[in-house]
């Protein structure tokens, strides 16, 4: 009852989204689709980082890797939505030979050598001027049609990953591999031991955890027309994708859906309102979701947290009786 | 070019890096936490040098000890209020929260300091040795490194604080029944820490210029530079750091600069998995 109530609450919200190209202006629509872009990218992260536990932020090498991967087809004459695809497998075969060799890290190392992957792809890219055009960019053939049109379609492809990728946790999170993903997080010796193959089960989800972030990747540059090393292969995404589904409740299905859209809604109000200080803020929201929300948004006890507001209410007033 | 002049060139970068690097690795180690706040606190010493140095015009080496005291206070501060909450939680939390901290401070920066590029000019002038070029404001910048790194060492080895820090990074619940305050200790490590961070922005203002978007660059040569060398350990750090200074300078002159930054990552990974422990995994800080 509860699952179907859930599942109600994210179709609802796909509908939302899906509806903003026929209601709301242009800005909307922007909105729109970086929520489906995020929700994505922190449906896919939540394969290696909340399942399984490990505490990866190559998230922005992914998605970098999948703009240039796109670009690049496109620019030596690959159809648009061939170049998508070649692109998402591109990640998706990188993310497995890179995963085979960097999973055998656990913890701390793991961490700066998955943070490394991202440096490391930025400053191979920036260098590699005759093939990514170096620190001058990438110019992308642009998408056919006008702007709304553009955005219309940029949104459902992008939202046409984000529901693939939340099928493929549901499927994961009942089948075999999620309860062996699970018995990783919990202790990866004894999942060893009693018969989890450990090593190919962490490359399984590192690779779901790269492959949709690759697709969103050649989505993304096709929409902006523009890429560049910087930008691609950002630190700031690499944190902030696990931010929101630490934010949402890591290791549940909608948590990354519920953190990635809140996250991204609060982003445009500070971006709109405290532009100088939109940066410290988002900190800010870090720091307060790490002390007061450590589980996340859906696993906060709405009702005892009610329940406990209205005792304190209800006794408020009884000290205030008795001094007088 | 001379290649004892590259050795040169990279043995004083060394230095400076290992500077850099050993206040992440003493974090690191003994609190068991990535302090992603490290590149920060590296330019905010460099800022605070600045700042003064152009009201005061006093030698920002005399400076050095006032605003490094400063980033004490500052990263004792944040330790004890804030991290210390969390500091048994996994990698992932600690991760993010100092990577959020960092947001704040950065931002702060930004808005107070702006991301103008700036630098201490003290025209110093250089040695020239033979065919070898030396400017003497990188050599005051390696002796200053080499001097701290020194000091660090003994205080690590000599010090009841440091022999307490080492202590809580060998068992940390042995540590509390001995009698030691083991919140304190974290504090004032990580105090340490940002203490290092901010005579290593000093010293940086002295050699290159500062700027608030160089705070990744600072943090991704700390990340080799612990692996490299090896976590815990102030020798390792040090080895690290101009085992890196080294491989930059030499790869420098023979790929082209622009490379140098990805032979160090490339290195990194490869004894990542190859080496866990570094070049020198020793167990503590002894």
């Amino acid at each position: 009852m509860k699952q179907f109530l859930y599942f109600g609450a994210f179709a609802l919200w796909i509908v939302m989204i899906a509806a903003t190209p026929l209601l709301a202006d242009n800005y909307t629509i922007r909105v729109a689709i970086s929520i489906a872009m995020f929700s994505a990218m922190a449906v896919s992260w939540n394969f290696i980082g909340g399942f399984t536990g490990y505490p990866s932020f190559s998230t922005a090498a992914f998605f970098g890797l999948g703009c240039y991967a796109g670009a690049l087809a496109q620019r030596n004459g690959v159809p648009l939505v061939l170049a998508w695809v070649f692109a998402t497998l591109f990640v998706a075969v990188f993310a497995a030979m890179l995963g085979a060799i960097i999973l055998r890290l656990k913890g701390h190392y793991f961490a700066i050598g998955s943070i490394a992957i991202v440096d490391l792809a930025r400053l191979i890219t920036s260098s590699w001027g005759s093939l990514t055009g170096g620190g001058d960019g990438l110019n992308v053939p642009l998408l056919q049609g006008t702007p709304q049109e553009v955005s219309a379609l940029v949104l459902y492809v992008m939202l046409a990953i984000l529901i693939v990728a939340f099928l493929t946790s549901i499927y994961v999170d009942r089948s075999r591999l999620g309860f062996g993903l699970k018995c990783i997080s919990q202790n990866e010796d004894a999942a060893d031991m009693v018969g989890v193959n450990t090593t190919s089960f962490k490359i399984v989800a590192y690779t779901l955890s790269a492959v949709f972030c690759g697709a969103i990747g050649a989505v993304y540059a096709s929409w902006v027309g523009y890429i560049d090393p910087t930008d691609s292969f950002s630190i700031l995404l690499t944190l902030k994708v696990p931010v929101m589904v630490l934010l949402g409740g890591a290791g549940t299905l909608l948590g990354p859906v519920l953190g990635a859209g809140v996250f991204v809604l609060l982003e445009e109000v500070f971006w709109a309102n405290f532009l100088e200080w939109n940066r410290a803020i988002l900190g800010g929201i870090i720091v307060f979701q790490i002390f007061f929300l450590p589980n996340g948004l859906l696993k906060i006890q709405y009702r005892t947290l009610f329940r406990k507001l209205m005792n304190k209410l209800a006794e408020a007033p009884k000290p205030a009786e008795k001094s007088s | 070019m001379d290649i004892i002049q590259i050795l040169l060139n990279g043995i004083v970068l060394g230095s400076l890096y290992a500077c850099i690097a050993i206040g992440f690795s003493l974090v690191w180690g003994v609190l068991n936490i990535i302090n992603m706040l490290h590149g920060s606190f590296i330019i905010l010493g460099g800022y605070l040098a600045f700042f003064a140095w152009q009201y005061s015009h006093i030698n920002p080496i005399f400076l050095l000890p006032i605003i490094a005291t400063l980033l004490f206070g500052l990263g004792y501060l944040l330790q004890y209020f804030f991290i210390n909450k969390v500091v048994m939680s996994p990698v992932l939390t600690t991760l993010t929260l100092t990577f959020g901290l960092d947001m704040i401070l950065y931002n702060l920066m930004t808005v107070f300091f702006t991301a103008t590029p700036r630098r201490v000019t003290l025209d110093l002038g250089s040695l020239n040795l033979g065919d070898m070029y030396l400017p003497v404001d990188r050599l005051l910048g390696m002796g200053l490194a080499l001097l701290l790194t020194g000091l660090l060492f003994l205080v690590m080895r000599a010090s009841k604080i440091g022999r307490a820090i080492v202590a809580v990074r060998m068992d940390r619940q042995a540590a509390t029944l001995m009698g030691i305050r083991v919140n304190n200790v974290y504090a004032i490590t990580f105090g340490i820490g940002a203490f290092m961070a901010g005579a290593a922005g000093v010293i940086f203002s002295l050699v290159f210029p500062i700027t608030t978007n160089l705070t990744g660059t600072f943090l991704g040569k700390a990340f080799v530079i612990c692996v490299i060398g090896g976590l815990g350990s102030v020798p390792g750090a040090l080895i690290g750091g101009i085992a890196l200074g080294l491989i930059e300078s030499f790869a420098g002159y023979t790929i082209g600069p622009q490379n140098a930054t990805t032979v160090g990552f490339v290195l990194m990974l490869f004894l990542l998995i190859v080496r866990p422990t570094g070049l020198v995994g020793v167990k503590g800080y002894e």
